[in-house]
């Protein structure tokens, strides 16, 4: 465990990404099986075991330190684990700390009543660095800026293997791990992996940057599609057995058996998930529905039925073909359509367009008249890459629509912005009062963010645990992609991807928006 | 709760003298040569000899109008006013003072510190009936830990980074040379290397009779020589283009604050040394509570929690809010 805690310790505090590779390849180079396996699943996030809400957790500390003092230092702090970790009042147990697999072990045995006993000896034994790492453990929640990616960078540097190798393998993988780093080490064979029956690392797509890249670019190189407003899946279908996976590589299949139960033929094939009849896709808030349960009711497979559109195609039967190029892809794809007859897929439309100004007309009208995120536009010559490759595939997104909203409550932010307000709530006018519509906690630069941590400290009306209720008088311009109605807002209103567009420092409140100016935004899509 | 002899200004009405004056007076007690309790200008310093040197050191040998050096545990009588230093352990020359009055006895503790530390006379527990008590790390989340424990992290990452340079922050008075005192404790004995802002005092603390081993200025120093090496600075060269000049540095920073990580996080510090002069929560408690005094003035840091805590134990306790004093948490002095 001292190691693990100490190679924490590291990845939080060290600024630069060749540090943190270079010390996750020595911390994986120099720890046995299976404890490296079990922390780079904790850090990859692919392991979830039994955990403590930090509010329970902070219930057990309340217990042995005086909650006006707790307050305080939290107050200082600024980050609940880390002023739990440094609160602890009881140290010395003569017991060093479990290895990191026991203790992972400890925490998946140990039932709920009898955890927070484990949590507190654990605590107690704990050196200070220690103490930390089993507060982010035990709360499960790591947030120390490790990507699955530059783990995986780590191990190809520890091994000398290529990370692209290290990627095909990934997916059909088991926690802890011990055939890769069996491989890894030379020590035997590269696990062997069915590759057409397996998630494989989606591509994705960088933003156009119309000012910039649109003139650079020749529309003869390129082809579109809509952009739609689903979740991207990735549908596996090898020797009769469809698998359905969400762009992180979760196996979603049994929220919906309606599509795995009616692909037909052995393909994988990335494409959108959507809910709606007759291939008419509705709001995102249906498919929202039937993504908050882990199994489909049979209402929701009635009412709501899913399918996917699909975008691409990686493996035409067990024949790997993400090498190709987009063109030759597309034409596998819709040759696997003629010949295998689909009922909740479909194939997504091609648009026709012979320029720039074209396109940026079907965006427009898209946008307006149908609800659409925007358009994808693709290189015809790319091959299937996974990740965000660089001059591909472009997202050109519809422009976001936006209102004038009303600063009202500001809670600290997490990690590094754990000293900052940074997390903003703000409302509209409802006759006299103002209502919530939302959250928002991105959008603004470093020294924006400053200015506002300052004009929330300085217009507090209240303080409520992290959070302060402002004075209602500073406007944001909101920007959102879509507006839906909702019951748990007391507003009646819900927004989809709110940023802060820009702080209208000038405006005065009572020029904001009102409730009946967001209705028209309601059913836009 | 107010004392007949003392003020909240830390003034000694009876004999017209301030302690730690923030602004020049004419007759002042300094307790330490930090520059938030010891400042230039002021007529008469009363201060320990280590102190008056260290402030002669800093502001020039003209930086008072005159200077009464007074050993530890000697008391000197003004009027009906009898005035004792005693060690505070917080850095070299550092004292409480204690004040008698009549049968009253109120300590003074200035910044002070109870572990042990070669750089400075060892803290010395004065009883009394007010404590005017410091509060740099008065809140519960203040444990520091062993000073070897940090000093063999440090090592730990001297061998593993052969060709890095480890830059260490930390302040000029005090810090410095106990960082260095601690790591010739921890038998690192090659040569340790110097911004320009720290030669002056850790040459005075040699000459007061602490050695502090092979140090050579940083200046001038090829950069390959400074790979494996330590290197120490004030804190603000950190960040600063002075650190260019070493080969790919391990930023370290020795200091009370660098247990919460955000702190280190927010200057950049890879490897926090969690080294304090300062008494931490559980030293100031046990502190105010083997004094017996009775009523406690907090000032100097994170007054509210420990105001709270010494009502919790039925101790009258107020906070003096002194302006002027360790305004930024930067400043551990
Ligand atoms: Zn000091
Ligand atoms: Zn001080």
């Amino acid at each position: 465990m001292k190691a693990f805690a100490q190679l924490l310790e590291l990845l939080a505090l060290t600024p630069s990404r060749n540090r943190k590779i270079a010390a996750l390849a020595e911390y994986f180079a120099k720890t046995p099986d299976p404890d490296r396996g079990y922390a780079l699943a904790v850090l990859t996030g692919a392991l979830s075991f039994r955990n403590v809400k930090p509010a329970k957790l902070k219930e057990i500390v309340l217990g042995e330190v005086d909650p006006h003092l707790f307050a305080l230092s939290y107050d200082y702090v600024g980050d609940l684990g880390e002023t739990i970790a440094l609160i602890w009042p009881h140290h010395g147990g003569t017991e060093e700390l479990p290895s990191l697999t026991d203790l992972i072990e400890l925490f998946n045995t140990t039932s709920k009543g009898e955890l927070p006993r484990l949590i507190s000896s654990l605590l107690t034994r704990a050196e200070i660095n220690e103490r930390w790492a089993v507060v982010k453990l035990a709360t499960g929640a790591l947030r120390i800026g490790v990507s699955a990616r530059l783990a995986k960078t780590a191990l190809a540097e520890m091994s000398g293997k290529d990370l692209q190798a290290i990627e095909e393998v990934w997916h059909g993988l088991r926690i802890p791990y011990a055939e890769l780093f069996t491989w890894l080490e030379d020590r035997g064979e590269r696990p062997d992996i069915d590759h057409a029956a397996r998630f494989h690392p989606m591509m994705l797509s960088n933003p156009i940057d119309e000012a910039r890249d649109l003139e650079k670019l020749d529309p003869a190189d390129f082809s579109a599609e809509w952009k739609w407003d689903g979740i991207r899946v990735q549908l596996v279908a090898a020797r009769g057995n469809v698998s359905l996976f969400s762009r992180t590589g979760d196996d979603i299949g049994p929220a919906f058996p309606d599509v795995v139960e009616a692909m037909m033929g052995d393909a994988v094939l990335d494409g959108e998930l959507l809910v709606g009849a007759d291939f008419a896709p509705g709001p995102f808030n249906d498919l929202q529905q039937r993504l908050n349960r882990k199994v489909a009711s049979p209402k929701h497979l009635k009412d709501l039925p899913a399918f996917v559109r699909v975008y691409d195609m990686l493996f035409d039967g067990s024949e790997d073909i993400r090498a190709l190029e987009w063109t030759e892809r597309r034409a596998r794809l819709e040759a696997f359509f003629t010949r295998h007859r689909q009922t909740r897929l479909d194939l997504s439309e091609v648009l026709d367009f012979g320029d720039w100004p074209t396109l940026a007309e079907h965006r427009r009208r898209g946008a307006d008249e149908h609800g659409h995120e925007g358009v994808m536009v693709k290189l015809r010559t790319s091959p299937y890459v996974p990740g965000r490759p660089k001059g591909l595939w472009y997202k050109w997104k519809r422009d976001p629509n936006l209102v004038d909203a009303i600063l009202m409550y500001a809670q600290r932010g997490h990690g590094k912005r754990s000293s900052f307000y940074s997390d903003f709530t703000f409302g509209v006018w409802k006759g006299n009062e103002i209502v919530p519509i939302g959250k928002a906690y991105f959008g603004f630069t470093d020294a924006e963010l400053k200015q506002l941590d300052k004009w929330v400290r300085t217009h507090t009306l209240q303080a409520f645990g992290p959070v302060r209720e402002v004075e209602k008088s500073l406007v944001f311009e909101v920007a959102f992609d879509s507006a839906q109605e909702s019951a748990r807002h007391k507003s009646g209103v819900a927004l989809r991807f709110p940023r802060i567009n820009r702080i209208r420092w000038d405006k005065p409140a009572g020029e904001a928006a009102t409730l009946e100016e967001m209705q028209v935004f309601i059913g836009a899509t | 709760m107010a004392s007949p002899l003392l003020d909240r200004h830390l003034h000694l009405k009876a004999i017209d003298t301030f302690i730690d004056p923030v602004q020049p007076r004419e007759r002042a007690i300094i307790t330490h040569g930090h520059a938030d309790h010891a400042r230039s200008g002021h007529g008469a310093v009363l201060a320990t000899p280590d102190t008056i040197a260290i402030m002669k050191t800093r502001y020039g040998e003209a930086c008072a109008g005159s200077f009464q050096p007074v050993e530890y545990g000697e008391p000197v009588s003004i009027d009906d006013v009898r005035i004792t230093l005693h060690p505070a352990g917080h850095v070299l020359g550092s004292a409480q003072v204690l004040i008698e009055h009549r049968g009253q006895r109120v300590v003074v503790t200035g910044d002070y510190k109870r572990l042990p530390d070669r750089t400075a006379a060892p803290f010395e527990l004065v009883p009394c009936d007010l404590l005017v008590t410091e509060a740099t790390f008065g809140l519960p989340v203040f444990q520091h830990p062993a000073p070897s424990d940090e000093i063999a992290r440090l090592v730990r990452s001297l061998e593993a980074n052969p060709d890095r340079a480890h830059l260490i922050g930390a302040y000029a008075l005090g810090k410095a040379q106990r960082v260095i005192s601690l790591l010739r404790e921890g038998g690192h004995d090659a040569p340790i290397y110097l911004h320009g802002a720290l030669l002056r005092l850790c040459a005075l603390y040699e000459e007061r009779g602490i050695p502090l081993g092979d140090l050579r200025p940083a200046t001038g120093v090829a950069k390959p020589e400074l790979a494996g090496r330590v290197v120490i600075a004030p804190p603000s060269a950190l960040k600063d283009r002075w650190s260019r000049r070493l080969p790919d540095p391990v930023l370290a920073m020795a200091s009370g604050w660098m247990s919460v990580k955000q702190r280190a996080r927010q200057r950049g510090v890879e490897l926090p040394l969690i080294i304090s002069d300062h008494a931490d929560w559980n030293e100031l408690r046990e502190t105010i509570a083997d004094t017996g005094a009775e009523t406690i003035w907090v000032t100097h840091g994170r007054e509210d929690a420990l105001v709270y805590h010494c009502r919790q134990q039925g101790l009258v306790a107020e906070p003096l809010n002194i302006q002027g004093y360790e305004e930024g948490e930067e400043d551990e002095r």
